[in-house]
This record gives structure tokens, C-alpha cells and sequence, in this order.
């Protein structure tokens, strides 16, 4: 359903109050906690939500995942692209 | 401490009934006949330990639920002691009893999510069916202020016989009061609510023609708002997995923080239930005879242990197995290859239309 997307390079990706990414022992690891749901976050969904402060662009959050996994940015774009677009169709994500 | 079955999940999740008292007359009410009084409610000390406890455990969020929780005067303090603890904090209200002076001090605390309650699209519909004069007024306000002040809000729709056909209308009233999500939740009669079961069930049309216009809805406020709907159970051919499995991903704390696995789960005869002020959350999870006693799925019959959907479903709810059929290990009569599964089909064709008979 997020095929083909686009987020606009300047958008700043927040995670609106209620929607929180929180690291649990006892549940295994990261989870993204949202209103009635529980999203466990792999290693990449984690270091992308990290960086969905609202300061950082959506620009600066795949250049800086470029550089930090040292992948091709168009794939780090892509992941990015998804991983957000499916939040924000949930309203869990303000672009 | 005793040993602990190694197999056991952590729960996800903790219903905190805090009260029982309610200032509407719902006729669905899904609370026990027998309430429990103001005077055997746990304290706000106590309530802060269960959260600390529970969170040791490993529940990620928490629901402030009763009856109303705006009854209870330390309503702020219980919330700040969830949060504090670590919990996602969820407020589950009707929105009658919280002011919005209250709310703001609950955002203050940290509350991460709000969901209100809405009985109809139209004033006098929403308080004849909430048996209270003014309730979607107020209603109305504190959803505004919720959003207002920056919280996600959920409606919950409470859907039945004489509603069922204005899904849409109380769609728009979500989207105009800004809410992120709805939740279509379909009358379930547990407790007071089947007093009132032939006045609330809605016939088969009406399910089908509501399934067909949720689709659409969906549909048509993509991006916008999310609206999770199940089929009603006495209409469904499947039926609901009851808590995400019995003792697995939930507990329930009654006012007088009784332990129990479901919110109905006292309607079991024969359970017995531990109290929070006699043992840690930790052992009443791990070892209390009532979480025990439908944990896992061997106790099940045929065709439940065969079935491939036995993981999925846990065989259904218990509490409407022993309602329907006197026996809790029964396959859920609601699931079509349940061999009583015609009862639920003959209960869903009674419709009385008769005055509710209102929770007072």
C-alpha cells in the first residue's frame, strides 16, 4: 500500500506524543508502543526511529544512515522511505 | 518463591480497573452484576506498586479503565505512578467525570493516549443509549481538549442494533474531533449486557451491510484515520482469541485488585483468584490457580487440538464458552465447527425491541 510513496526531502519525521520507542529486556528488545499496539523494532528500524526527532530532515536522516551502515544510499533511501510511509498511514509518524 | 514453568510469555499488557462507579446507565455494560464498592477499592500506594510490579514483569502499557475512572479523586496520581513506573499509559473513559482542568494535569503526568467512548452520532440517540442527559456534550469537550493539548485520541463506538446504521455518521464525528484512530467495537454481552442481549443484537443484514460500508470507510480516510473493526461474535464464524490466549499477553486488576486473566473471567465458577494485596504480580502471573487454569491449549477438546487454527484462536473465549455451554473447556460456540455453534446462530435471530434495562 506505501509502493510508490515519496516523502519530501525536507520533511522532518517526528514520533507524535503517544507513540514511543522504548528498549524491554523482558520483551526481547526494542519495541515502537503505540494506542492499543505493540510493534517489536528490528536493529534498522531502530536506528531510523532514533533519528525521527523532528529536528533532522528526512535528507539528513538517509545521509547520515548511508554513512553510518556504508550502504548504498538508494537502498537506505528505500528502506527509510517504507519503514515511515507505513507509519504515517497509520498516523503514527508526523512528515 | 516457587519455581517458575521456564515456557511461560510476559504480558503485554494490564487492565487497571480502578473503579466500578459509573456515572452512565450503558445497557451493555460488560462489568459483573455484582460491583464492587467504593470502600474495598485499592489505594493510590498500592496502585503505584501493582504498576512498578508490572512492569518488572514485563507489560509495556497499561489501561486506566473502570467504570469510570474520573471517579476516582487520585486519578492524576494513579496515571503519574504508571508513567513513572515505565508504562505506556492508556486512559480508557466515557469522558463523563474528567474535567478538562483534569486532563490537562493527566498531559501533565505524562499520559500517552486517550480513548473515548461515543454511544451515537446525534445528542439524543448517544445519551438514551448512555441513559445520561448531556453525556455526549461533555463527551464531545473533553475528546476537543484531549486533542487540543497534543494526545492521541481514540474513539471507541460502541455498536449495536440501534446504531449499527450510522457507522458512517459516527466516523465523521471521530474525524471532525481530530481523532488518529477509531475502534468499531460491536456489543459484547458479558455481564450486565446480557440482561439486555435480544434488546442490543443486530440482525444479520445489518451486520453484513456494516461490514460492507466499514471497508469502505476504510477505503476512503486512508492516511487519515485508522479504524480497526472485528465481526460481532454471535455473527462470526471464527471466534475472537479470548485475551491473545488465556494467561499469555494480558492480566486484568479487578477495584479491590483481584488478579484475573480476563475481564469476565469471574463468571467462571470454580476459579480462584489471587489478590494484589497478598501477593507480587509476579507470582499471581506465574503461579495463581486462575491463570493456570486454561494456560496453553491441552486442555482443549475436538475439534479445537486437531484444528490448525488452535494457535491462532486458543479455542475462543472461555467466559462465553461456559456462558453458552455450561462448560469452560468447550470449544467457543461462536466458532462454526463448534458443535453448539447452532445455539449462537439461534440467539442472533432473537431481537426484542424493548426498553433497556439500564445498569443503575
Amino acid at each position: 500500500m506505501t509502493e510508490g510513496i515519496a516523502i519530501a526531502p525536507d520533511a522532518r519525521p517526528r514520533l507524535p506524543r503517544g507513540v514511543r520507542l522504548t528498549n524491554n529486556e523482558a520483551q526481547g528488545g526494542w519495541v515502537l508502543l503505540a494506542p492499543e499496539r505493540i510493534f517489536k523494532a528490528d536493529a534498522i528500524a531502530v536506528e531510523i526511529l532514533k533519528r525521527c526527532t523532528g529536528e533532522a530532515t528526512f535528507e539528513a536522516i538517509v545521509d547520515d544512515l548511508t554513512a553510518a551502515f556504508k550502504a548504498p544510499r538508494e537502498r537506505i533511501h528505500a528502506d527509510v522511505t517504507k519503514l515511515l510511509a507505513g507509519l504515517a498511514e497509520k498516523r503514527l509518524l508526523e512528515l | 518463591m516457587a519455581s517458575r514453568d521456564q515456557s511461560l510469555h510476559s504480558p503485554l499488557g494490564l487492565l487497571a480497573e480502578l473503579t466500578h462507579r459509573c456515572p452512565l446507565g450503558c445497557p451493555y455494560c460488560s462489568n459483573p452484576l455484582a460491583l464492587e464498592g467504593r470502600d474495598g477499592e485499592l489505594d493510590t500506594a498500592t496502585w503505584a506498586r501493582v504498576f512498578t510490579e508490572a512492569a518488572a514483569l514485563g507489560v509495556l502499557q497499561v489501561h486506566l479503565s473502570g467504570g469510570e475512572p474520573g471517579t476516582r479523586r487520585d486519578l492524576v496520581e494513579i496515571a503519574s505512578s504508571a508513567r513513572e513506573a515505565g508504562l505506556y499509559t492508556n486512559l480508557i473513559t466515557s469522558g463523563v467525570g474528567i474535567t478538562t482542568r483534569t486532563m490537562r494535569d493527566l498531559w501533565e503526568a505524562g499520559l500517552d493516549h486517550v480513548q473515548v467512548s461515543i454511544q451515537d452520532s446525534d445528542a439524543v440517540s448517544s445519551d438514551h443509549i448512555a441513559g445520561y442527559k448531556g453525556a455526549f456534550q461533555r463527551k464531545h469537550a473533553l475528546a476537543a481538549e484531549a486533542v487540543r493539548l497534543g494526545l492521541m485520541l481514540t474513539i471507541n463506538l460502541v455498536v449495536h442494533r440501534a446504531n449499527i446504521g450510522r457507522i458512517g455518521a459516527m466516523v465523521d464525528l471521530a474525524l471532525a474531533l481530530k481523532a488518529s484512530r477509531i475502534e468499531i467495537a460491536h456489543v459484547q454481552y458479558y455481564g450486565w449486557a446480557l440482561k439486555n442481549r435480544d434488546a442490543l443484537m443486530p440482525a444479520r443484514e445489518q451486520v453484513e451491510r456494516a461490514a460492507v460500508e466499514v471497508e469502505e470507510l476504510r477505503r476512503r480516510h486512508q492516511g487519515r484515520i485508522v479504524i480497526d473493526a472485528v465481526v460481532p461474535d454471535y455473527h462470526a464464524r471464527f471466534p475472537k482469541p479470548c485475551v491473545g490466549g488465556w494467561g499469555r499477553r494480558s492480566l486484568n486488576v479487578t477495584p479491590s485488585g483481584k488478579v484475573l486473566p480476563c475481564h469476565a473471567a469471574e463468571t467462571i465458577p470454580g476459579l480462584e483468584f489471587w489478590n494484589v494485596r497478598d501477593h507480587s504480580l509476579q507470582d499471581i502471573w506465574a503461579l495463581s490457580p486462575a491463570f493456570g487454569a486454561f494456560r496453553g491449549t491441552d486442555y482443549l477438546p475436538e475439534p479445537c487440538l486437531s484444528c490448525e487454527r488452535r494457535e491462532i484462536d486458543f479455542g475462543g473465549c472461555r467466559c462465553q464458552a461456559f456462558a453458552l455451554t455450561g462448560d469452560a473447556r468447550a470449544t467457543d460456540p461462536v466458532c462454526h465447527k463448534s458443535p453448539d455453534h447452532g445455539l449462537v446462530a439461534r440467539l442472533a435471530e432473537i431481537h426484542a425491541d424493548e426498553p433497556y434495562h439500564y445498569r443503575r
